[in-house]
């Protein structure tokens, strides 16, 4: 008794609260849009019994999604979300790999505190570490002050306001992500296949490319798999840093349904969104799981 | 004692510069003087006085602070009961799906999650405000919460339980006096990540929130859109202080507890 309580309470919860907001998302996707409100029809009218049902489930189709393949725009936005989350978690994956490698080759007694150093920017703010960056990458900004002052450049350069400044925004935010999965793998390596891999006549580069990375393998797909699926999504990073130039399907969604309020393509951007990104995180999943089972 | 090598010195100071270059130059601008917010006019703390003269922004702190205290609370229980019941639960029907919802808006985008939530707030006809950012909030950080505390659960020694049944425990005793203290540790930091998520969100709460709830980062987007402001610096400079004190007091006293717990045990 309950335990079924126990049961019950959360799975409840998240039934009302995720599954079905889910469903009412399909479902206005397959709506027309109109000008009532709410903005779209048909709405289900229970009241008038099995006629009321059919005419509902009669008058959904598929002209949102028609809508969507016609207009190069939507096109246009998922590639380039598609382009910007495979660069940047490439680029993450770059430069999260020797800050991971030098923490976890520190002395054991640096690790903890290199360790928080890494999460505590996680803990603080989104938004403001995406903010941060504005002052930095603007026209009369310290980044061009400083290449002025140096005399790499004679005129300021224009990053704030282009896909460069998403990059750079998409890659320091999400950094976090990257090291931490990245130091777990590389943490747990034992070092004295290194030294077997040198005995046997490897250099040091060698050895890395042919034991370390190798066994940093779980880490490499974990951290890129949590950088790729929330870039995909991203909305705050374009909207501060890209300026009208970059393309991003999370402003297109939120545009559809703010400025624009039309629900029902807002819903069916994010029902083909989230069709994106089911591969990735079922991959993710298994591969967590895969883990989990060789570490249990 | 190995030492590191000059690459591996190298590779973490400028990873480590390159993390926290952006802040510290955004609290000492804070400081500044100007209004321009890249030109140094001299040392001022006048940005933080017009901040707390701003009624908008503490309006707004506020309502965040009520919101990420009782949904972070409430996401705690829920949290803790679903992993106690993935973990302890056994079999049941649709363990599964229950599953596959706690761990979907883990990685799931938050303008998706954030436009499914106000269409179902819609269409049962619930006024925006704070009470359905709150219960936004919840879903998302209870998710957080089962997976911090189930990844405890598995980890400990289950005979622990069994003797605390052996010797006479109803179920609910042995989880309040054997299991709850063991998982405790993961239980605070659920809460508090779900506290801090709760403070940070934006997409979320900006689908989730009427007109008369603006919520702290709601406010931020809207005034930074526009540009860079001495007030906003001020603002995040405080935030940024108040999380770096949060989280370096709670590494040191859950430090100090491993200490003595491994003390206790080496006692006896």
């Amino acid at each position: 008794m309950k335990r079924a309580a126990l049961i019950l309470l959360p799975y409840s919860w998240l039934v009302v609260l995720f599954l079905v907001p889910f469903i009412i998302v399909v479902k206005i996707s397959l709506s027309d849009p109109a000008l009532s409100i709410p903005p779209y029809s048909p709405t289900l009218d229970l009241s008038a019994g099995w006629a009321g049902l059919t005419s509902f489930f009669g008058a959904l189709d598929f002209d949102n999604f028609r809508f969507l393949t016609t207009d190069n725009l939507y096109w246009m936005a998922y590639l380039s979300s598609l382009k910007i989350a495979v660069i940047s978690t490439f680029v993450a994956l770059l430069v999260a790999y020797p800050i991971a490698y030098g923490m976890a080759r520190a002395p054991e007694e640096w690790r903890p505190t290199l360790l928080m150093l890494v999460i505590l920017p996680f803990w603080s703010s989104f938004l403001i570490r995406v903010y941060s960056w504005k002052a930095i990458l603007a026209n009369e900004g310290l980044l061009n002050q400083l290449l002025l002052w140096i005399g790499v450049i004679s005129e300021p350069l224009t990053i704030l306001n282009t896909p460069t400044a998403v990059y750079i925004g998409i890659v320091y935010t999400y950094l976090p992500f990257m090291v931490l999965p990245l130091y777990s793998a590389l943490e747990k390596l034992d070092t004295s296949l290194l030294e077997a891999a040198e005995d046997l006549g490897c250099t040091r580069f060698q050895a890395f490319w042919l034991v370390t990375f190798p066994l940093s393998r779980n880490g490499i797909i974990a951290g890129c798999f949590l950088v790729f699926i929330p870039v995909m999504g991203e909305f705050v990073i374009p909207a501060l840093l890209g300026g009208s130039q970059t393309l991003m399907i999370g402003k297109v969604l939120w545009e559809e349904f703010f400025s624009n309020r039309d629900w029902p393509v807002a819903s069916a951007v994010a029902v083909i969104l989230l069709a994106i990104l089911v591969i990735p995180i079922v991959l993710f999943q298994r591969n967590e799981e895969k883990q989990r089972e060789a570490e249990g | 004692m190995r030492r590191l090598s000059w690459f591996n010195a190298t590779s973490l100071t400028l990873g480590f510069a390159f993390l926290y270059m952006p802040m510290v130059i955004l609290v000492i601008y804070s400081f500044n003087e100007s209004k321009l917010v890249t030109v140094w006019a001299g040392f001022s703390t006048k940005w933080y006085g017009e901040l707390f003269r701003n009624e908008a922004f503490l309006d707004a702190a506020w309502v965040t602070l009520r919101v990420a205290i009782f949904s972070s609370t409430l996401a705690t229980i829920l949290g803790t009961a679903a992993a106690y019941v993935l973990v302890r639960g056994g079999k049941f029907f649709g363990k599964t799906l229950f599953s596959g919802m706690i761990y979907a808006p883990l990685v799931m985008p938050d303008v998706i999650l954030g436009l499914s939530l106000l269409l179902l707030f819609i269409s049962v006809g619930l006024d925006r405000g704070m009470l359905t950012i709150i219960l936004a909030h919840t879903t998302f950080s209870m998710c957080y919460v089962a997976v911090v505390v189930s990844s405890r659960l598995v980890s400990f020694d289950r005979s622990l339980e069994e003797a605390a049944y052996d010797l006479g425990c109803t179920p609910w005793d042995a989880f309040r006096s054997v299991t709850l203290p063991i998982i405790a540790p993961a239980v605070i930091s659920g809460w508090l990540l779900g506290f801090t998520l709760s403070l940070d969100d934006l997409v979320i709460a900006s689908f989730a929130a009427g007109p008369a709830s603006t919520t702290l980062p709601i406010k931020i987007f809207s005034a930074v859109r526009l540009g860079v402001s001495p007030e906003i610096n001020a603002l995040s400079s405080i935030l940024i202080g108040l999380v770096t004190i949060g989280v370096i007091s709670f590494s040191i006293t859950t430090k100090r507890a491993a200490i003595r717990r491994m003390r206790e045990e080496n006692a006896t």
